[in-house]
């Protein structure tokens, strides 16, 4: 069998006195939504932080496609194509949709060496014309500042960048959080399009809704640990409930 | 909210949605180029001689010194920093120029480049302080206000007033003026630039019809008919000033640099979310130090132009409201001073607006107080532009949902 796409292998990492991750393992296969879930302080973000190359681990190993891959920088990170959506977006308001996709990795024209220093904006706007075609997603205008963009709209941004990089895996820091109903929707549909797309995604959330609408596995941290993985088809909104907060052994037992 | 089509196109859908840019606080070179004709028209109503080809000529020499220095300042400001020392460094770097020219004995060139690199150097070091010590530029470079005066003083303090330099080099930038067949082949090179940059779009605007044929036209004959224009207004007097000739220069080079490469990009991306550009890779560091030092080459730079204006330097070389002026100039021209946003040619544009008061309250014969009150109540005017256009943008932002 093909080995995931992601595996990471005994995680730990610890912040002075708090032992954030304590040999947590999960793998993501291509194609698929694995949720990671768990009470606030479990160690989700500390994990996510870890693959994209923000935190190194104490010990434990990340491995892509079952090869051990050594992430020291965000930048090493998305040259493996690992994008990471962050909670907050990290966009910048100022900037044009299209300068925000390719910030960090500008296009510029090939060929001719003086050319070479100049931007290529023709490149760029075409990739994100066709970046926003495969999320099927609406944006007034590529040239216009993100500051004159909806919620939803910054979402899709956000999200546009894996198209454009070619990511392989994506991982989402609570994407719903700060949503409403129909955004969510929208960021649901989008997830999804990238999933189609055959890319892993990793999935942090709070949101039963969006677990059972997205997730084909579930992983529950709990004070570091991972303490359960569950199947989302053969379990209820209740069960996970009880394994984030812990109250699932005197459920399960009765 | 319209789904993504090929009529969002950069060059062609920009001027079609200009109105609904500016009523979202996109105001651009807008208030600038109205503060200008403003100020042209009223200081022509109180005085014809503003508008005539000599004090237009003198206007342009005395904007070199105070263009230069906005120039760099707004490079500062691009990234959501400020720059309070660069009066006091153009100041100290003029007494390096001066005391290496003189003393040393240094040619011209090489004495110039050794105070741009002095003035390279201090940059660097403020940058240093704020990105390593974390200082808000604010206090760093206010220190360096002090500090780099008090070195000016110093420096100057044994000789008596001022220290001449009759380096010909050093004198002969403010005072050498192109000769005509020089303008006309600059004119010449203009249009064909022009040409060459808006031809590749001729096609797109005769598909779009008689408007877009028109803007079309707008845009490509803008620069030819300004250098024409300049030419014929200064050829009436003395020609056109080197000086004149090294502020465009400058300006196409930073304009470029800003608008048109990757680092361009990162500046204007630190300036709006440094978090942000962070996590894109980009050296934040890096491109803060960079800038303060480049501010500060600037500066040394607009000291050099203003010792060749007065063929000397002295104490005050760099001082009076020389800097707020510079930041005014650029806030006038459309640089917010929450960073992130403006542009290169707003700061000459504002430069010009300030210049263009000075010149023309002391042709009414008014006092420098006058001069200073009416400054800072057009920077007041420019600051609470920016702010109601910053409130703009954030509801329009809101609004779109
Ligand atoms: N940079 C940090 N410095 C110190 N402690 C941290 C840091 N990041 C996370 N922690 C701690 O590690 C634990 C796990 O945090 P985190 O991974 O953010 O949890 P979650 O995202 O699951 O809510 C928390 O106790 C948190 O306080
Ligand atoms: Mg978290």
């Amino acid at each position: 069998m093909q080995p995931p796409l992601l595996e990471v292998h005994d995680l730990h990492k610890r912040f002075g006195s708090v032992q954030a991750l304590d040999g947590v393992g999960l793998s993501v296969h291509a194609g698929s939504v694995l949720a990671l879930l768990g009470d606030n302080g479990a160690g989700k973000s500390t994990l996510v932080k870890i693959v994209s190359g923000v935190h190194s681990p104490d010990a434990g190993s990340v491995a892509l496609d079952g090869s051990t891959v050594e992430l020291s920088s965000p930048r090493q990170a998305s040259g493996c194509g690992i994008e990471t959506v962050y909670q907050d977006l990290a966009l910048c308001e100022n900037l044009s949709v299209t300068q925000n996709l390719f910030l960090g990795r500008e296009r510029r024209h090939s060929g001719n060496r003086l050319k070479g220093w100049f931007l290529d904006r023709h490149a760029m706007r075409q990739e994100a014309e066709r970046a926003f075609q495969v999320l099927g997603s609406r944006i007034p205008s590529l040239s216009s500042p993100v500051s004159s963009l909806s919620g939803g709209q910054r979402q899709a941004v956000a999200i546009a960048r894996a198209i454009v990089w070619r990511s392989r895996l994506v991982m989402f820091d609570e994407p719903t959080a700060a949503l409403g109903v129909e955004q969510t929707a929208n960021v649901h549909q989008l997830i999804r399009r990238l999933r189609d797309q055959g890319v892993g995604v990793l999935l942090v959330t709070h949101n039963m809704v969006d677990v059972f609408a997205l997730a084909d596995r579930i992983v529950v941290l709990r004070r570091g640990k991972r303490i359960a993985e569950l199947n989302p088809t053969e379990c209820t909104p209740d069960d996970v409930v009880s394994a984030i907060t812990g109250s699932s052994i005197a459920a399960r037992e009765s | 909210m319209a789904t993504l089509n090929s009529n969002t196109d950069l060059e062609t859908g920009a001027q079609m949605d200009f109105v609904s840019r500016l009523r979202h606080g996109e105001l651009g070179f807008v208030p600038v180029i109205f503060a200008l004709f403003a100020v042209f028209l009223v200081f022509h109503l109180a005085n014809p001689y503003f508008l005539t080809p000599r004090n237009l000529s003198n206007l342009t020499l005395q904007l070199g010194v105070l263009g230069i220095m906005a120039l760099g300042v707004s490079l500062v400001l691009f990234i959501g920093e400020i720059d309070l020392s660069a009066g006091s460094v153009s100041g100290a770097c003029a007494v390096v120029l001066v005391l290496l020219s003189t003393e040393l004995g240094l040619p011209g060139l090489l004495a110039a480049a050794s105070a741009i690199a002095v003035g390279a150097a201090i940059g660097w070091l403020h940058g240093t302080c704020v990105t390593l010590i974390g200082a808000p530029s604010f206090i760093v470079t206010l220190t360096g206000l002090l500090v780099w005066q008090g070195v000016q003083r110093m420096l100057v303090g044994n000789q008596i007033g001022q220290m001449l330099i009759n380096d010909p080099l050093i004198t002969g930038i403010a005072s050498t003026f192109i000769p005509s067949w020089m303008s006309l082949l600059l004119i010449g090179l203009t249009s064909a630039a022009a040409l060459i940059h808006f031809g590749r779009q001729w096609s797109a605007a005769v598909v779009g019809g008689i408007a877009e044929v028109a803007i079309w036209l707008a845009r490509a004959a803008l620069y030819p008919l300004l250098a024409i224009a300049v030419y014929a207004i200064l050829s009436q007097h003395s020609g056109v000033p080197v000086l004149l000739l090294i502020l465009a220069a400058l300006t196409l080079v930073l304009t470029v640099l800003t608008e048109h490469t990757p680092f361009g990009t990162h500046i204007f991306a630190v300036g709006g979310n440094a978090e942000a550009a962070r996590r894109a890779g980009i050296n934040v560091s890096g491109i803060r130090v960079l800038l303060f030092a480049m501010c500060s080459s600037m500066a040394a730079m607009s000291g050099i132009v203003a010792v060749s204006r007065q063929y000397a330097v002295d104490s005050n070389t760099g001082g009076g409201n020389l800097v707020l002026d510079a930041i005014a100039a650029a806030v006038i021209g459309g640089t917010s001073l929450f960073g992130g946003r403006g542009r290169i040619l707003g700061s000459l544009l504002g430069a010009l607006v300030i210049g263009s008061v000075a010149n023309g309250l002391d042709l009414l014969g008014q006092s420098a107080n006058v001069k200073s009150i009416i400054t800072g109540l057009i920077l007041l005017g420019a600051v609470s532009v920016d702010m109601i256009a910053r409130k703009r943008r954030i509801r329009s932002g809101a609004a779109g949902a």
